[in-house]
């Protein structure tokens, strides 16, 4: 006899996205630098500030409240506006 | 649930043949019949049965859906249907009773004055289970997946991922109706929206992964509250989920639902051996994997993990306790039944079988408390502190609240910041030189050490559960009353 189950999964497949074409140059590109908080995340990023500034583009500096938490909605829509392109930094 | 078949007005009989009182009442029901009267009787095994009944006037409950949905417990039953509505029912065989039902004048003649009757078979204990799916089974919203026939539902609960390594309780349609009667919610409330995949878990999802742990009906509003609780912001489950470090939802349940459900406050109660203790903080985490999608080596990145992370729920010893229970520190009526979470894992010992004075033993438990997660390490992680009963009683016997153990715990784990910078004792690990140099720092931030009574009688020893990151910056204590 055939046995039924209840599917005990959350039944959603993620939708499917591709990523955003990668860009060709930094040259004239606003760049955001995510720090998310963890200890020295910050010394990491100011190297990588200093390299893709060297290759032309604006840096933003951004931080989550926590590297604990989701970055707040909030946060991620304002890099979302405010830039093109966004690094994001974990370190200890 | 599927809508009760209409019953035809008058008198209304359901039998079965396999029934020693249905025979007694059979010439009965053809007397009422042979009357005139108005009278349809249900079968519900042999259509032939009772022959002393018109064929016209017999119907066959194939399905058992008119005893089903109609209640029907005991055969015979009578029932009287005015303008479509049961008005008057007789259960057995009970001459006044149906005597008064038919109105038609002396009934049985010959029969004795009662018969109880048999049990009816729509609550046949090998067909109820069947039966509730086939006239239930539309509460349940949750996709159907067929097991075939020669495949194991164990493995195949494997092979889906469903499980967290252990053998699941394969969550049948049945079972899960079964679980669903442990609480008043209907199955499609939305509980919480679980991270990481932030899904909404309806009741009854969490009742199908209740299942699947093993947990009985009765647990589930525990489940409920301890799911409703993980998915705040306050807890963070997913930040804890997806932590490096060991952690997970540790499960502190108070109030009368837990004896009234049998949970282990006392010997082992950390351990193995109870059955609400070891599925309820297993369905949490089976609801977080399934709903949620927080798979290890997916979203949760731990390093080590620990065994905490299959199931650690236990109940607070109110009784045995000289404190006020946790759930009452946290702000909840004294009597009123919750569950709190605690991002922890472990547990690690304190031994201390010489104190006797509250003094030395506040020193013992500060010891090994300053030591927890790193002796340089502090303000920045929490613990829970178990206190046995033999510890919990040398404090009692000194008047010691728990107020003034943890105050007493304060001033001891206040800590000279020159042995917590970053160098300091040969150990690179340790505070920033900026936020310790020359100062004194708390172990713990207050509000970040939790104290609970539990375990066996004999044992001075107690324990720590050691926390993750706590405050608005990690996972704070959460804890939700629970509702039937």
């Amino acid at each position: 006899m055939t046995v039924i189950l209840l599917d005990p999964t959350g039944e959603r497949r993620p939708a499917g996205r591709s990523r955003a074409a990668r860009p060709a140059s930094l040259e004239g590109r606003v760049v955001a630098l995510l720090d998310i908080s963890k200890p020295r995340g910050d010394v990491f990023l100011a190297h990588v500030a200093d390299l893709v500034t060297a290759r032309g583009a604006t840096v933003r500096r951004y931080t989550k409240p926590t590297f604990a938490k989701p970055a707040p909605a909030d946060l991620r829509r304002q890099i979302a506006q405010e830039c093109e392109l966004v690094i994001e930094a974990l370190a200890d | 649930m599927s809508s009760a078949p209409p019953l035809p007005e008058g008198l209304v009989a359901v039998v079965k043949q396999d029934c020693p009182t249905c025979h007694l009442v059979s010439p009965v029901l053809g007397e009422i019949a042979a009357r005139g009267g108005r009278l349809t009787v249900y079968t519900q095994d042999d259509p032939g049965f009772p022959a002393a009944v018109p064929a016209a006037a017999r119907v066959h409950d194939d399905g058992l859906a008119v005893s089903w949905h109609h209640r029907i417990e005991t055969v015979p039953t009578i029932l009287r249907v005015a303008g479509g509505v049961e008005v008057a029912r007789a259960v057995g065989w009970v001459r006044g009773e149906w005597e008064e039902l038919a109105a038609v004048g002396p009934l049985g003649a010959g029969l004795p004055a009662h018969r109880p009757g048999c049990g009816s078979l729509s609550v046949d204990p090998s067909l109820a289970d069947q039966l509730r799916v086939r006239f239930e089974g539309q509460r349940l919203g949750s996709r159907r997946i067929e097991v075939a026939e020669l495949d194991d539902e164990l493995e195949t609960a494997f092979d889906r991922g469903w499980s967290d390594g252990l053998p699941v309780v394969p969550p049948t349609p049945a079972r899960v109706l079964r679980m669903l009667d442990g609480t008043s919610r209907p199955p499609d409330e939305v509980v919480a929206v679980v991270p990481p995949d932030l899904v909404e878990a309806t009741v009854e999802k969490v009742a199908v992964n209740a299942v699947m742990a093993g947990c009985r009906p009765e647990y589930l509003p525990v489940v409920l509250a301890a799911v409703e609780a993980a998915c705040t912001d306050s807890f963070n489950m997913h930040g804890l989920l997806c932590t490096t470090y060991f952690s997970g939802p540790v499960v502190i349940v108070n109030g009368p639902i837990a004896a009234q459900i049998g949970m282990n406050s006392g010997v082992n109660c950390l351990g193995q051996g109870n059955r609400a203790n070891a599925t309820i903080g297993r369905a949490l985490q089976l609801v977080v994997r399934n709903v949620g999608g927080g798979l290890p080596g997916g979203v949760d990145r731990a390093t080590f993990g620990a065994p905490a992370k299959y199931s650690f729920c236990f109940a607070e010893d109110e009784d045995g306790s000289p404190w006020e229970p946790l759930s009452v520190e946290r702000g909840f009526a004294a009597g009123t039944s919750t569950v709190s979470l605690f991002p922890g894992h472990g547990p690690s010992s304190i031994i201390d079988q010489i104190s006797r004075t509250p003094e030395s033993l506040a020193r013992s438990f500060a010891a090994r408390l300053r030591a927890v997660h790193h002796p340089k390490l502090v303000m920045a992680l929490g613990a829970m502190l178990i206190v046995s009963p033999e510890h919990a009683r040398v404090f009692a016997e000194a008047g010691w609240s728990k107020a003034r153990l943890r105050q007493e715990l304060e001033g001891l784990l206040l800590l000279d910041g020159d042995d917590l910078v970053r160098g300091a004792g040969g150990i690179e690990e340790g505070m920033p030189a900026a936020l310790a140099a020359g100062r004194r720092l708390p172990k713990f931030i207050p509000g970040d050490l939790a104290i609970v009574h539990a375990g066996g009688r004999a044992g001075m020893f107690s324990a720590i559960i050691e926390g993750w990151v706590t405050g608005a910056r990690g996972s704070q204590l959460t804890t939700r009353e629970v509702r039937q």
